[in-house]
């Protein structure tokens, strides 16, 4: 039976050059969704952004060729100037911040402890990221309200003065940064928690013997080998924060002044509220390129200083 | 305990052989770990404690009347609960339309980013064509877009296609997903061939080899593709800002917002209220989605 049943199955297997014709046809319908949808709501958008770059733009009146103009603006106009070095120095702060928390608690975690407490920390840390940035800018603005705020009567039973978060230039960044950071460390938190948990135990335990603790053990033990991790976490750290818009919207509107203004707000603000398409399309391709900058680097970098096993 | 005994016992091990160089070994052992051990719990619990405060504040205000909510100190253990807020909200702003509105928005966009995704990483993962690589490059390189640079002309184009103000006009463009397509790949990769080889050798073709063989096998991959949708478009802010105008329109988010401008700092427990029946949905899918979201969360940083 068997020996009969294969052959004249191998026989009715189609050739392979009908194979391939239904395998192409049936590949090109299953990537039409996608390609097209991703051809019609990214390639194409980015392709009229370039060429909106260069026109003056307002929607109602016809598009106005300027040239380098809108770049220009970049460099001159104070709002946007300011906004890039605050986005970038945001960047700077809290990433660091971010990537300090998580790998901190993260390494704490690997600790002996009991794992429903393990567990409970884990989930924890991570569960601020699945709340909107919207909601918790919202409650995270009460809690920072000068007067009713309980950040500050918190503050002042240790003795110190009421601060006016929102209201003062420099605290007001320090908000936005920390309430990002809030929730946002957790995302770096479960990289670096898994990265560690995969570290080889007897890597540790020869580390020990050799008379390695503490921190000498973490620099030179545990960190080149979750640095892979630390690049990748530390790339898709800056790329999010280089967008961040929700936080610094609802908490202070890019208040007072331009204080807490990004870039992402400033491309908001010129697009929907100004009407000035063009000069939006070149921010956003500033910002493109210090993303994909980061990118480079990455790939850079990552040949360079990390150490693969 | 059993570690206290092991140190006691090298301790007098160490004490026996007076000024080996081996004695101060025992010693960091004991102390360090000591000392390490009340720093880590005392950081771990200021974390955790500054993690939930918050949300913990923000449950026990909104169960605040209007007038307490700004009562200093703040009470964290509400003694009578009073959900007048919670009835406030839905007389402010129109709970259940910006509830359908999300729901209809995330859920369209889930299902829609499981089909596709699902359909383009088979044919990636599985189906011979030409230029595979190179569209796969692409599909890839659209990941690195931030959202505000093609948010103009993707603007434009939906006021062209006649979708301004709708929900579609969420819906259409966040369907196409280079993450979860990219996802799907790796998951159908992941799968043996072997099933593929059996099937043929029946006589299935290619469609019946993926409906009938691939697609039960991969509802895990698909999971956490919707998952990862769900979480992210639910709190989405920038695009829903921006896409929708009318109020009929807005998504929970935005009517958050709404509700807080409002009210103005009139009262706190009504906004708070709000925030806690925006954050339901999320909680729940965290509860019994945790590992799935852990895992596509962790899977696009190990590529």
């Amino acid at each position: 039976m068997t020996t009969t049943s294969t052959v004249p199955r191998q026989t009715v297997k189609p050739p392979a050059v009908h194979r391939s014709f239904v395998e192409r046809w049936l590949a090109r319908i299953f990537l039409a969704p996608t390609v097209l949808g991703m051809a019609l709501f990214t390639f194409l958008p980015i392709i009229a952004s370039l060429v909106l770059a260069f026109f003056r733009w307002d929607i109602i009146s016809a598009p106005q060729f300027v040239g380098l103009d809108n770049f220009a603006v970049l460099a001159q106009d104070p709002t946007v100037r300011v906004s890039f070095l605050n986005t970038i120095v945001f960047v700077v702060v809290a990433v660091i911040l971010q990537l300090g928390i998580a790998l901190g608690l993260a390494s704490m975690l690997q600790a002996r402890m009991p794992s429903w407490l393990r567990v409970f920390l884990r989930s924890t840390f991570f569960f601020p990221l699945v709340l909107s940035a919207a909601s918790v800018s919202i409650f995270m603005r009460y809690m920072f309200n000068e007067q009713f705020g309980v950040v500050n009567w918190l503050l002042s039973l240790v003795g110190i003065p009421a601060v006016p978060w929102l209201t003062s230039p420099t605290a007001s960044a320090a908000v936005v940064v920390l309430v990002y950071v809030w929730q946002n460390f957790g995302f770096s938190f479960l990289l670096f928690l898994g990265a560690l948990t995969n570290i080889p135990k007897e890597l540790h335990e020869a580390a020990n013997l050799d008379g390695a603790t503490g921190w000498k053990q973490f620099s030179n033990v545990t960190l080149p080998l979750i640095s892979p991790t630390v690049l990748v976490a530390s790339v898709m750290a800056i790329i999010s924060a280089l967008q961040v818009f929700d936080q610094p919207y609802v908490l202070t509107n890019g208040g007072p002044g331009d204080s807490t203004r990004t870039a992402v707000m400033v491309i908001f603000e010129s697009a929907f509220q100004q009407l000035e398409f063009g000069k939006a399309s070149a921010i956003g391709l500033v910002l493109t390129v210090l993303i994909l900058a980061v990118t480079a680097l990455q790939f850079r970098l990552s040949r360079r200083f990390v150490f693969y096993q | 305990m059993s570690s206290q005994t092991l140190q006691t016992g090298t301790g007098k091990h160490s004490g026996s052989t007076t000024d080996t160089p081996a004695t101060p070994k025992p010693r960091r052992v004991r102390r360090l770990p000591a000392a390490g051990t009340v720093g880590r719990y005392a950081a771990l619990a200021v974390a955790a404690a500054l993690t939930l405060g918050p949300v913990l504040w923000t449950l026990s205000t909104s169960l605040r009347t209007p007038s307490e909510s700004f009562n200093l100190p703040p009470s964290f253990l509400p003694i009578n609960p009073d959900f007048t807020a919670y009835q406030e909200v839905f007389k402010q702003i129109n709970v259940g339309l910006l509830v359908l509105n999300s729901a209809l928005v995330t859920g369209l966009i889930a299902f829609g980013q499981m089909a596709s995704a699902t359909l383009a990483g088979y044919a990636f993962a599985r189906l011979d064509f030409r230029g595979k690589n190179a569209i796969f490059s692409l599909v890839l390189a659209t990941m690195m877009v931030p959202v505000q640079v093609t948010i103009v002309p993707v603007f434009m184009l939906i006021r062209g296609m006649g979708l301004s103000d709708t929900l579609l006009a969420l819906i259409l463009p966040a369907i196409p997903t280079a993450f979860g397509t990219f996802l799907m790949r790796q998951y159908f990769l992941g799968l043996p061939n072997d099933f593929a080889e059996a099937a043929a050798l029946d006589g299935a073709g290619p469609w019946r080899i993926f409906r009938s063989v691939y697609v039960p096998l991969a509802v895990p991959g698909m999971a956490i593709v919707g998952i990862l949708a769900f979480n992210f478009h639910w709190n989405e802010f920038f695009r829903p800002l921006i896409l929708t105008i009318s109020e009929q329109n807005f998504t929970l988010p935005l009517g958050l917002v709404t509700l807080q401008g409002n009210l103005g700092t009139g009262s706190i427990s009504v906004v708070l209220a709000g925030v806690i029946l925006s954050m339901l949905p999320a909680l729940v899918v965290f509860i019994f989605g945790q590992r799935t979201l852990r895992e596509g969360l962790t899977a696009g940083a190990s590529k």
